[in-house]
Parts: C-alpha cells; structure tokens; sequence
C-alpha cells in the first residue's frame, strides 16, 4: 500500500520521488499550473500551482509529496494569489487575444477562464516587443511570452539542440535565439521539433495554418482546462508514467 | 412596483461591436426593458448621461473626448462597467501604444503610398488624440467587467441579470471569453 496525503481533504496516494503536483494528477485532482509540464522536469517558475501546507505556501510542483501532509489548494484564499498572478502576466506583455492564433488553446486564457479573471487589473505596460518573422516556416511573437522556458527546455533537453534561451533579469528578462544574428532564420529549429509544440501560450507559431480551427471550436473552448489537463496527464492507471525528457534521453 | 434601473450607454474608442452584441440578446431584451429604462444610448440618442444606476462603456480611452464622457458616466452612475476588450485591455486601438504617436499619423496621413497631398487632420472640431490608449480601469474606477470582443449576448444576459438580482456576477466556462 502506498502513502497518502490530504488534498482538499481527500487523500491523495504517492509513490517517492513524485511530486505533490504529480500526484494528484495522478489521481485525477487538478491543481492549476502554467509552467510544469507531464513531460519535463519541473521548473518552479510561475507560481500558478501554490496550495497551503501547513500554513505555509509553496510551489506544488516542485513540493515532493510526503505522507500525511495536508494540502490546501482550492481554496480562496490560493485562488486569489493565482487570479493575480494570471492579472500580472497579462499586464505585463501584449496579450491581445482577439488577433492571437493561440486563443482558445492558450493555457493562460484558459486559466484566466477557470479563475473567473474578468480584467487584468493593473497598468498594462504595453512592452515594444518586435516580431521574429525571419523563419520560412515559424513566427515568433514575443509579446506574449510569459517566460515559462518550456522551450528552452525542450530544445536542448529533447531536440538536442539549443535554439531558445532566457536573458536579463527582472523585468528586463526575455526570450532570446540562439544565433549571432539573434534571428530564427539562422538556427537548426525544424517544424517537428518539440519545441514548437510546448509553448503554453502564443509565441512559437506555424506558419500558414492560422485560424485553421475556428475561434469557439477550440480546446479550451470545448472544455475548461481544468477537465483537460487530467486528460493530459499520465494517470495512475498508465503502464509507464516516465517520459524521456524527465529520463534525459533524447 | 419597484422603480425601474436606468441605464447609460456607450461606445469610447470602440466598433460598437458590444453594443451589437446587447442587441443579440434577442427577445430577451423585451424582459430587461421590463427591469429598466435607458438613458443616453444609441437606443436613445440622448447625448449626455444624467443620473443612472448602471453604466456600460465600450471601447478604451483613446483621444481627449472619451476622457470627458467617461468621467461624465463615472459622475453619475452608480456602478460603471468596462465591457468588451478595449474597455478592459486598450484592445486593437492599443496596439499602437508602443509605436510614436506622431510617427502614427505621419506614415497614415503623409508617407504611406497612395496619399499624395494628405495631411494629418487638423480641425478644432476633432477630439485630440492621447499619446496613448488606455483602458478605463487606469482613469476611473470600474466597478465590473464583461470581457470578450465581443462577449456573447449571452454572457452579456447572463452578468447583467445577476447584478440585477443583487448576486455577484459571474460567466463560467463557455460565456468567460478573452476573443
Ligand atoms: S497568448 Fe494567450 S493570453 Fe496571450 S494573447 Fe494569445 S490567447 Fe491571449
Ligand atoms: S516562448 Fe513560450 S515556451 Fe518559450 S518561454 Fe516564452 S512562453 Fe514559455
Ligand atoms: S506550475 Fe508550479 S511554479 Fe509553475
């Protein structure tokens, strides 16, 4: 028999090794997350999936699970940390969802959706962030980039290569590409590579495929994320729930 | 029988797309009207708003006159509401905040091709553009928002509804939309 721990008061079991984040979705209990991803190692970063234990938050993702802890998630008081959260990223780039490809498959909308975010809030900073349209077949819009280094992570880790990369600090941070000319043009990125299918949000796009889907007919329009993203997990029930980025093979 | 709510209603830097979208309501806006009665409104064509219980204000703040209506609705509406998402986020008007306003009208009016002998407009009649769009929530205060462009008679229905029950309004999946 396994261990357990309290989440939302039901329990929750866990092999070591897993983290809190991990196994609930194991076991079919959503935290909302932005940056973790089934697939990579996790990164900590946006803060999304915070829950209270023992008085105290912490990042779920990162947290590894012990027995008998007792962890607060849905909760208001962690919802409000979230919708505020959700409010600063959108503040903080150009995130103009009416004219973004990703809408309605954005992780970010959808869990501004979840969250009943209905403003951002704060003073939009209106970033001047211009376009990398220099690549034959992939855009790159950074106005909507929330950091999350997904595929930094994914093009080294995964495709061997090293096409992304994060630079400056603080709000001065951003994405960079890895070639002397700064531009996508002169990288080694290819349409199958991982990379080009992590973004959580609309910055690394496919050319000539926009609006294929219609708005309304989209992921996140059919279901809220919070019911997608068990389906996206590995479950208890899965034979395997490694992967081969956590594994560090290509 | 209670007094019926007044309301007021507007379109700033907007396409009156929300205003569309308040017409989709369909029949049910016979119900509303049995709830309130319009002031200034397209519906009404009165040009300035008197005293009203709930304002709804499309589009962002994007030259001097939209600065002078939306403090004129703030003045006198009870609970003021951003609706659509340029009232909420600047929206595509905004999407000229980070581009030089001067450098803007001149490639519009003076060096885009096709446009020998324009000129920027210049007539006192014409509101003075800001340097930069803003949504209403950075020049007054909103009380609520219906975000969408536009959202969807239903959402629309569905907020205005609850608020006139007295609940706090709320969308759900499916009538929440950012598009
Ligand atoms: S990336 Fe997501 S939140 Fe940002 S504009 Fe696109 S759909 Fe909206
Ligand atoms: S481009 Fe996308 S995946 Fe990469 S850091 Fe930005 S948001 Fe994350
Ligand atoms: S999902 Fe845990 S910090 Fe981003």
């Amino acid at each position: 028999m396994s261990d357990t721990f309290q989440l939302d008061g039901k329990n929750v079991p866990f092999e070591s090794g897993q983290t809190v984040m991990q196994a609930a979705l194991a076991a079919g209990h959503y935290i909302p997350h932005l940056c973790y991803h089934p697939e990579f190692k996790p990164h900590g970063s946006c803060k999304l999936c915070t829950v209270k234990v023992g008085g105290r938050t912490a990042a779920s993702c990162t947290m590894p699970a012990e027995a008998g802890l007792n962890v607060e998630s849905n909760i208001e008081e962690m919802n409000g940390l979230r919708r505020t959260l959700v409010q600063m990223l959108f503040a903080e780039g150009n995130h103009f969802c009416p004219s973004c490809e990703k809408s309605g498959n954005c992780m970010l909308q959808a869990l501004g959706y979840d969250l009943e975010v209905h403003t951002a809030g704060f003073r939009h900073l209106y970033p001047d962030r211009p376009l990398d349209a220099s690549h034959p077949d992939i855009l790159l819009d950074f106005n909507r980039c929330i950091l999350c280094e997904l595929c930094v992570r994914a093009s080294s880790e995964v495709d061997g290569k090293n096409v992304f990369a994060l630079s400056g600090r603080g709000i001065a941070k951003h994405l960079i590409v890895n070639a002397k000319s700064e531009l996508l043009k002169d990288t080694d990125i290819a349409l199958a590579d991982k990379a080009m299918q992590v973004c959580p949000v609309g910055v690394i796009l496919k050319k000539r495929v926009g609006f294929s889907v219609p708005i309304g007919e989209r992921r996140y329009d059919q279901r809220p994320i919070s019911a997608q993203a068990l389906d996206d997990a590995p479950r208890l029930s899965d034979a395997s729930s490694s992967c081969a980025a956590c594994e560090g093979t290509p | 029988m209670s007094r019926k709510l007044r309301i007021a209603t507007t379109s700033l830097a907007g396409c009156f797309g929300c205003h569309m979208s308040l017409l989709d309501i369909d029949e049910r806006l016979l119900a509303l009207l049995e709830l309130v009665e319009f002031d200034r409104s397209p519906i009404t064509d009165i040009k300035h708003c008197g005293p009203c219980d709930i304002g709804l204000i499309e589009g962002g703040i994007c030259n001097a006159e939209n600065v002078h209506v939306l403090r004129e609705f703030r003045t006198h509406c009870k609970i003021l509401i951003a609706i659509g998402s340029c009232a909420i986020t600047g929206g595509l008007p905004a999407q000229r905040n980070h581009l030089d306003l001067a450098s803007c009208l001149t490639e519009v009016y003076l060096t885009e091709p096709g446009l020998a002998h324009g000129h920027i407009p210049n007539d006192p009649e014409l509101p003075l553009p800001l340097d930069k769009v803003h949504p209403l929530h950075e020049v007054v205060k909103i009380d609520y928002f219906i975000p969408g462009c536009p959202p969807s008679g239903d959402a629309i229905w569905k907020f205005l509804t609850d608020l006139i029950a007295g609940k706090t309004p709320e969308l759900g999946h499916g009538l929440i939309k950012y598009d």
